[in-house]
């Protein structure tokens, strides 16, 4: 049985599952029941300031969009930090590290961009006994207005002098949360980098209107007659977070900076896919929103069995392992010749793969009278649109060329070598081959 | 009406009314939104799909259940109805199984198609329940057709001509509308009256004129109708019914079963309808099993449907055999009727073993007796009362593929024409193709 044991930033998890901040842990009832679960971890609900607490709207605070059988594929929210008293939250945070001391608790905050704020939250935080703080410089609704959350995660100076405030005020570990409200995320982790962030996560939630109301003619969720961007997240962000992630862990600036990876985690290959791109550790929201805490008991058996079926005993042995495969378009091998194959068993003749290709690509399946389907190989560019629109996985595969071969549409011979675009003759600055 | 399951002889009310209403609910019940969202969601949207090729009407079926997953049935039923005007009955007696949902792709995949006719079912309600015509009439071309009978083909070639704006006149032999739909289907495939509410609903459109108590060759004349009007159409079914040719069969308790599956569906009062403790059904198509599962519902005891040929070669699909077995019918295959045993009354049938060499049928001389004090025969109707003048193809009417017959201004669609299986779906595709030529050749519109 694979060792799924959990060391981010010295902090240690009986699993790299860990819940992120959000409404899941917001308060000591929920957090029992995570670890009771069987989670490794939290990060609680963003605490705010001393003071009169956040107040949330009073109306729905979620939107979704939803695949086929309304499978849950996005989710969208407008809540705020956590609504309930500081010292509340901080005693109970007390209470439940005392009962739990194998799991780990990071606490999330959020107060105001000065650093007597940082100065006196941070030694309460500290008192606690909390394994770490997460720096929500993500939320893009509500509290971004009032210049916190996404308003300083989209300013890399701010990124920077806050963590160096809270790395003066603070001894245990400070992770970063990152928003992907921006153009390019390596220049808010580098600044995190800068200030000695110990990691970063992210992604937090993506600015988003999910639906309009078509009667009401506003946004959904509407409070009365008005709706408002939320933060998105969930399955369908998850393709946004693992580029952002593997841009952090390939940038040479911020190579080895640890990273705790969030957005859509359902199941365990989502982990795993994470943690392949370089993430030390994965924390889940949606899944558990939609199906419950019970969610993990699958991740755990899946990455456990996925890891003693590929040999590996620890996390560290596959963490990061998918980094040096992603690359640049242009270092592609551009020699790289696939066609795509159909397996006539597996076929159920639904034809999607046909109007897919004849519509819209290269016109390269070709439909018998009696609804056979098979590919041209002089036309078939090997897009891979087919594999990606037919119902049955593993009916339509890519299959490489063997170099030596023709390639029927191009009447080439498939060369053995690697060469990219750089070297292209149709680049216009292409260096010679050396 | 204290009758019990095991009294003798043909008898009403051998079950309680309650459990006879209950028995008769409905085959397939309507789905709520829910189930419909989730059946639609299982469609492919397959490109040039199998389903509507297999269609008779060819609904465009993946269109229809796109409409229904995004969330407007209504439009979902115009695609239905634009195609099939009586779409919501086809949704409740279609062999589905043997038609759109045979080849669903997801009947490949899993063995489990998408329920089409169930989905169907759903967008046509939607929409009949909002009480309106999602059709309306062109501008009056002034022509007037008139259509004999009143069944699906009749009424589909009468909706296509009323809505392109030629004056109908549809003359029925019977008191109601409706042909096979409302007196030869079982009942628990038109629960609730729907085959009455639909011809209302169908007929909306406008246009349309209804003279009942009019059969051809009694008051009314081929002659007559074509000197009246500008085209004729005709669809008055098969009204013959074949015979046993055995000695007795005028006894007792020997009866068609389209008759018991009319008295069946115009009972007033279901426990009313008398059923014999032992019944025998002779045939192999859908309506001897309609009779033999109606008579299972109103408590009869044992019920055998007899057919001469092996189960493979039953007209009746699959699905219509395993529904007969799961009423506790039991099915006799190979055996054909060979004598009638009873004094005055029916009392047993005996039946003579078959086999197939080369097609061909013969008995074996092996007998077996069956008790019985009904017996229905379901042995096929042959066409009856047509006008001399009109050629045949068979025992039909002789028509093209445009529904045309053998004299010019006379078309021809259902039952009673040639081509075509015999069911409702393929009378409502003749009917309303036989309507398009007729209006081609009443405008002089290219056909």
């Amino acid at each position: 049985m694979a060792d799924l044991t959990s060391d981010f930033l010295g902090i240690k998890s009986p699993n790299p599952f860990w819940l992120a901040s959000a409404p899941p842990t917001d308060k000591e009832y929920n957090v029992r029941r995570a670890f009771e679960a069987g989670w490794g971890g939290v990060v609680w609900k963003t605490l705010g300031a001393e003071g009169p607490p956040v107040v949330n709207v009073n109306g729905p605070r979620y939107g979704a969009i939803w695949g086929a059988d309304r499978r849950l594929l996005g989710l969208n929210n407008i809540e705020l930090i956590t609504d309930r008293p500081l010292e509340v939250n901080l005693e109970e945070i007390t209470r439940v590290k005392k009962d739990y001391p194998d799991r780990a608790i990071i606490v999330s905050l959020m107060v105001p961009c000065e650093e007597q704020a940082w100065k006196d939250i941070l030694p309460r935080v500290e008192a606690t006994g909390a394994d770490g703080i997460e720096l929500n410089f993500g939320c893009p609704h509500g509290m971004a207005e009032r210049g916190m959350g996404s308003a300083v995660g989209q300013v890399p100076e701010y990124i920077q002098m806050v963590t160096e405030w809270c790395k003066k005020y603070y001894s245990k570990p400070v992770i970063v949360k990152l928003t992907p409200n921006i153009t390019d995320i390596r220049n808010p982790a580098r600044a995190a980098n800068a200030g000695k962030a110990d990691a970063v996560s992210l992604i937090n939630t993506i600015n988003s209107i999910t639906s309009v109301n078509l009667d009401k003619m506003a946004p959904e969720p509407t409070i009365g007659d008005k709706g408002t961007h939320g933060g998105y997240c969930g399955p369908a962000v998850k393709p946004i977070a693992m580029n952002m992630v593997a841009e952090i862990a390939r940038d040479p600036q911020t190579k080895g900076l640890p990273i705790s990876a969030i957005g859509g985690v359902t199941t365990w290959r989502d982990a795993a896919e994470f943690m392949a791109l370089g993430a030390g550790n994965v924390q889940v929201c949606t899944a558990a929103m939609t199906y419950g805490f019970k969610v993990v008991e699958e991740m755990i058996s899946g990455l456990s069995q996925w890891m003693d079926e590929q040999g590996y005993t620890s996390l560290d042995d596959f963490v990061g392992m998918a980094v040096p495969n992603v690359t640049d378009w242009q270092y592609l091998d551009l020699n790289y010749v696939a066609k795509a194959k159909i397996d006539e068993d597996l076929c159920i003749s639904c034809g999607r793969c046909f109007a897919a290709c004849e519509d819209t690509s290269h016109q390269a399946i070709e439909m018998s009278d009696d609804r056979v389907f098979s590919v041209k190989d002089e036309e078939c560019v090997a897009c891979n649109l087919c594999v990606n629109v037919c119902p049955v996985e593993g009916c339509i595969t890519m299959e490489e060329m063997a170099a030596g071969t023709v390639d029927p549409r191009t009447g080439d011979v498939v060369a053995d070598e690697y060469a990219n675009w750089t070297t292209h003759p149709n680049n216009p600055s292409a260096q010679a081959a050396e | 009406m204290a009758t019990s399951h095991q009294a003798s002889g043909v008898q009403a009310g051998r079950l309680p009314a309650e459990e006879i209403a209950e028995n008769f609910s409905d085959l397939h019940p309507a789905y709520d939104p829910h189930e419909a969202a989730v059946a639609a969601d299982r469609c492919y949207f397959c490109y040039d799909a199998p389903c509507v090729t297999a269609c008779p009407t060819s609904i465009d079926i993946p269109q229809f259940i796109r409409e229904i997953q995004a969330g407007h049935p209504a439009s979902a039923a115009r695609t239905i109805l634009n195609q099939n005007i009586l779409g919501g009955m086809c949704a409740r007696v279609c062999p589905t199984e043997t038609l759109c949902e045979e080849v669903c792709v997801r009947e490949a995949a899993e063995g489990k198609p998408v329920e089409i006719g169930r989905l169907q079912r759903y967008a046509t309600d939607v929409l009949m329940e909002q009480g309106s015509h999602p059709f309306t009439r062109a501008e009056s071309t002034g022509k007037s057709v008139a259509v004999v009978g009143a069944g699906p083909a009749g009424l589909a070639a009468a909706h296509r001509l009323a809505m392109l704006g030629h004056d109908v006149v549809i003359h029925e032999a019977k008191a109601k509308s409706g042909g096979l739909n409302e007196f030869g289907i079982a009942a628990y495939k038109s629960t609730e009256d729907f085959a009455a509410r639909e011809v209302d609903w169908l007929l909306q459109i406008g246009g349309i004129t209804v003279e009942h108590g009019k059969a051809l060759g009694q008051a009314l004349s081929l002659e007559q109708l074509k000197a009246d009007y500008d085209a004729v159409f005709l669809s008055i079914g098969l009204a013959g019914v074949n015979a046993l040719r055995l000695d007795g069969e005028a006894m007792e308790g020997v009866c068609d079963a389209v008759n018991f599956i009319e008295d069946v569906r115009q009972a007033d009062a279901l426990a009313e309808v008398p059923v014999g403790r032992d019944v025998v059904v002779v045939g192999g198509g859908m309506t001897a099993i309609d009779a033999a599962v109606q008579s299972k519902l109103l408590g009869a005891e044992n019920v055998t449907v007899a057919y001469r040929r092996s189960r493979a070669e039953m007209g009746a699909s699959r699905f219509e055999q395993d529904l007969a077995a799961s009423k506790g019918v039991k099915l006799m295959f190979n055996v054909q009727p060979a004598g009638l045993k009873g004094n005055g009354a029916l009392e047993a049938v005996e039946l003579e073993y078959t086999s197939s060499e080369g097609g061909k049928l013969s008995g074996t001389g092996e007998m077996v007796t069956v008790p019985a004090n009904q017996l229905f025969k379901a042995i096929g109707q042959t066409l009856q009362g047509q006008p001399d003048m009109l050629a045949l193809e068979g025992r039909k009417i002789k028509v093209d593929d445009q529904g045309r017959t053998s004299v010019s201004g006379i078309w021809a669609g259902g039952d009673c024409a040639s081509g075509g299986e015999d069911l409702t779906v393929t009378a409502v595709a003749e009917g309303r193709d036989a309507a398009m030529d007729i209006h081609a050749a009443l405008t002089g519109a290219a056909g």
